[in-house]
């Protein structure tokens, strides 16, 4: 079982970056009508998304977040001893934009650097990886960065996801601490499914070609070509209410912990009604659970991090709080963790 | 039972409870979409602490189904 147990490692600093432009889903278009659009708001509780422009990618996003979190936090740079950079929507197929991202923010040549291929349940992946690299001691820092462009993925004309998506970059520090207490995750995998959430061409198994970026028309109305994100929206709420809540409560029992030693539980943002749901069916009181989908919509992996920049930057810095966070989708995959946020640094959302 | 679920439909779908006939397929129903879906899943699990999966969910064609599906649970 991928449990995983930490000591006196901790979350230093957390900052997030956004694009400026708006898109607002009541906004009237030729695609949703206006009853389309509003069961979908009303559904999802997404009535807002940033669109990055063409020439900004996850990693520019990143970069922004970072810069200001060492700014902020006035860190040296060459004690940072590992960047992972976690994104579906890299700068290139190859190499790794974990390792441009090295040079780009000037860390040591001797600072490991690399990507990970996972989406919304890629935050609490990410930092399970990085409590586990500050196990070792010559290891003193840890960046991790999560980054999407989803919007870039995704067809407007699809029905089932063309107002979901937003676009959003942020950076976590991670480091020993004596205060941090002890953390645990737990991580899961079921590639049964991997069809639910998936870009089916593009890769070496569909590989690009003038058939792949055609747009077809399907039986719903909705319209995208085979290199653009599908979605099987009632598969994924199947998945999301049967397995999360089970891996909610093994963490808390592998914790001796109960719903009310957590301050603050941290879903994924993906979708209010069914995370709202599993809140009460689980008896967690919903002021413990912040939102900011509504602004920003489904930004993958980077919801939980920029939920912390977005909305509890004014009660977390002074205070320790025992968090909760919970990322689930493409994969499938989903990740639980419980840790303490002990007097982290939040940066101001960045807004490029 | 019945009563009950006739009326978590018409709760859902936002009709009558008098328009609805326990062996109508309720996806004809034109108030039905993928929200009703996840009311109705959702709301099931909050009064009877049961997630239907939805391949057995698929199996279920009318209001008189669930019911049954539900008593035999």
């Amino acid at each position: 079982m991928a449990i995983f147990k930490y000591s006196e490692i901790g979350i230093s600093g957390i900052s997030a970056a956004v694009p400026k432009e708006k898109s607002n889903n009541l906004t009237l278009n030729d695609f949703f009508t206006e009853k389309e659009a509003k069961s979908i708001v009303k559904m999802t509780g997404i009535k807002e998304r940033r669109v990055a422009p063409s020439n900004i990618c996850a990693s520019d996003l990143c970069y922004e977040a970072a810069e200001q979190l060492l700014k902020d936090m006035a860190i040296d740079k060459n004690t940072i001893d590992v960047l992972i950079f976690i994104s579906q929507t890299p700068d290139y197929r190859m190499p790794s934009t974990g390792i441009i991202l090295q040079h780009r923010l000037g860390l040591s040549k001797s600072c490991a650097a690399f990507d990970i291929n996972l989406g919304c349940s890629g935050y609490v992946y990410g930092l399970c990886l990085a409590y586990s690299f500050c196990k070792q001691k010559t290891i003193n820092k840890v960046l991790l960065l999560n980054g999407e462009t989803r919007t870039k993925v995704y067809s407007f004309k699809d029905k089932s996801t063309g107002l979901l998506f937003g676009d959003a970059g942020a950076a976590t520090l991670i480091e020993r601490n004596k205060d941090a207490g002890d953390s645990f995750f737990s991580l899961n995998a079921n590639g049964s499914r991997y069809h639910f959430i998936m870009i089916p061409a593009g890769g070496y198994r569909y590989p690009s070609s003038p058939e792949t970026v055609k747009e077809k028309v399907f039986e719903d109305g909705s319209i995208r070509t085979d290199e653009q994100g599908i979605m099987d929206g009632s598969g994924v709420f199947d998945f999301t209410i049967q397995d999360v809540p089970k891996d909610i409560i093994r963490v808390l029992n592998e914790s001796s912990r109960s719903i009310n030693d957590i301050d603050i539980f941290l879903f994924h943002q993906a979708n209010k009604f069914i995370t709202d749901h599993i809140a009460k069916k689980m008896g967690i009181p919903l002021e413990k659970v912040p939102y900011s989908l509504d602004k920003f919509g489904n930004t993958s992996s980077v919801s939980i991090p920029l939920t912390i920049v977005s909305e509890l930057s004014n009660q977390l810095p002074n205070e320790t709080k025992t968090v909760l966070m919970t990322g689930f989708g493409v994969g499938l995959s989903w990740a639980t963790g419980l840790l303490n946020l002990t007097r982290s640094n939040i940066s101001k959302l960045i807004e490029i | 039972m019945l009563q009950q679920i006739i009326n978590l439909f018409a709760e859902i779908l936002e009709k009558n409870p008098d328009e609805l006939n326990p062996n109508d397929e309720f996806r004809e129903y034109e108030e039905w979409d993928s929200l009703a879906y996840l009311s109705v899943i959702a709301k099931i699990d909050e009064d009877y602490h049961l997630v239907i999966p939805r391949d057995e969910f698929q199996k279920i064609r009318t209001i008189k189904d669930l019911t049954n599906y539900l008593e035999n649970k």
